[in-house]
């Protein structure tokens, strides 16, 4: 064991693909997150070995309803964060651009590369789209796991883009330590968040398309749901932020604001606090999947004969589990 | 069924003008299952080189109408050799005339499609490139 742990010395072998995504080999991270989304059985092991090294980006969720302008927003943020802004040097930037899988066929269109298009050629910058693909397992769990890889290939900004539509969506927004709602004008006079119930989710709530007509409309109706809600004494206070995304005004503006959440999660401590949560919802999960398939693998009974019973109502489902625990 | 999802990168590179026939072959293979990245207009061979490494893609669609389908096509090609990516398979659609068909197969494209080819030949060959069969 031990004479192995050192031939990484060896220059003859070959490097695994853990040392060249900590290395930045752009191809090895790329394979990692196709193993991931895979289901892969080597890709938990290579994510364990790389988990030293991630907890260091700065992880963003993007979400709204369809044509708010979530891409286009995501590459001027991302432009902003390469550039650095007034208080802060460039960053390196990570996207994860995920889109609906198609309910029929199972395959998707994922065009939010269409957006980005200013960002090609820049080494500090990896896109990678995902689709949802109805996986086993949630959707949720493998962008945390494609969030794990870019953060160990050191990447310093992770954006997540998602459509603010499903339930597995707003999930991995919650999941991000600071979460962006993007509104624009001309959906009409309702608030497309507020349907989906993802306002209460937002840190920054972002108003884009501030050149189009309706804007401060749009910009007003928030500020005052906001106002609504009433300020929680001297917590973090969810601020309304006007962007044109498709020439950049308001976009630096946008990036101070999320370097602020990030220092006001550090200093309040509120961001170790929601990292611990989402870290036992995680092994909660986690445990819950692998006691469930301890017990397949070492049971005896059939669950789809127990299932046949109780639906014959031969025995209630209370039963039933007691039964096949035995 | 995720464990065999293919992913096609698709793209247009040169200057000229529409997208249709590519947005209507990107249609017809998500309706075949698989995941299309869409990338837009005016792409370069390096953009297409270095998404279909970012995004770990299995084939790449390229659509041509300008007729610089003999200087781009060679480009791409060598620019996927340089990354590592000679696994990726490689069909062009657009206007191609048929005399230059020759000269693509042999920098590696591994099929070239005129227009008003039906979309389910595309979708097969694309199948029959990854050894996938075709479902029913
Ligand atoms: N007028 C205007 N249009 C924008 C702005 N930002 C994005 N758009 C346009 O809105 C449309 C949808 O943008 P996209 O970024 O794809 O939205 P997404 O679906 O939320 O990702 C595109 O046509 C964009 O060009 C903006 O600030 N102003
Ligand atoms: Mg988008």
């Amino acid at each position: 064991m031990r004479r192995e742990r050192r031939s990484p010395g060896n220059p003859l072998r070959m490097p695994t693909l853990t040392e060249r995504i900590a290395a930045g080999d752009r191809r090895a991270l790329a394979t990692l997150i196709s193993r991931i989304e895979k289901h892969d059985p080597e890709a938990p092991a290579i994510l364990g070995a790389l988990h030293e090294r991630t907890g260091r980006a700065m992880v963003v969720g993007i979400t709204g309803a369809p044509g708010t302008g979530k891409s286009t927003l995501v590459a001027a943020l991302a432009g902003a964060f390469r550039r650095g802004t007034a208080g802060h040097p460039p960053r390196t930037v990570g996207i994860l651009a995920v889109d609906p899988t198609s309910p029929f066929s199972g395959g998707a269109i994922l065009g939010d590369r269409i957006r980005m298009r200013d960002l090609a050629g820049d080494e500090g910058v990896f896109i990678r789209s995902m689709a949802s693909r109805g996986r086993l397992g949630g959707l949720s769990h493998a962008t945390d796991s494609a969030v794990r890889a870019l953060d160990a290939a050191g990447f310093e900004t992770i954006l997540i883009e998602t459509v603010g539509v499903g339930q597995d969506e707003v999930d991995i927004a919650r999941q991000t330590p600071t979460v962006i709602v993007v509104e624009s004008p001309g959906t009409g006079d309702d608030i497309q968040a507020l349907k989906a119930g993802i306002l209460e989710i937002a840190d920054i709530l972002v108003v884009n398309k501030a050149d189009m007509p309706g804007a401060d409309t749009t910009f007003e109706s928030l500020c005052a749901m906001l106002g609504l809600g009433g300020g929680e004494g001297d917590g973090w206070k969810t601020p309304v932020m006007k962007t044109t995304a498709a020439t950049g005004e308001g976009v630096d503006a946008l990036a101070e604001a999320i370097h602020r959440h990030r220092a006001y999660l550090r200093e309040s401590g509120e961001g170790r606090r929601r990292e611990r949560e989402r870290a036992e919802a995680d092994l909660r999960e986690r445990l819950r999947e692998r006691l469930f398939e301890r017990w397949r693998q070492s049971g005896r009974m059939d669950l789809a004969e127990m299932a046949r019973k109780v639906a014959a109502r031969e025995c209630s489902p209370e039963e039933a589990v007691e039964e096949l625990l035995k | 069924m995720t464990a065999t999802m293919i992913r096609v990168l698709i793209a247009k590179p040169g200057l000229d003008g529409h997208d249709r026939g590519a947005k209507v072959v990107a249609r017809a293979l998500r309706d075949a299952g698989m995941e299309v990245i869409y990338t837009g207009l005016r792409q370069t061979p390096e953009m297409i080189a270095d998404a279909a490494l970012q995004e770990d893609v299995d084939v790449i669609g390229l659509s041509i109408l300008s007729g610089a389908h003999g200087t781009l096509i060679p480009r791409v090609m060598r620019l996927l050799r340089e990354k590592g990516l000679e696994r990726v398979k490689v069909f062009v659609g657009g206007i191609i005339p048929d005399s230059d068909i020759p000269d693509l197969k042999a920098s590696g494209v591994a099929g070239v499609y005129g227009p008003g080819t039906p979309t389910a030949d595309v979708v097969k060959a694309i199948r029959d490139a990854q050894g996938t069969p075709q479902p029913g």
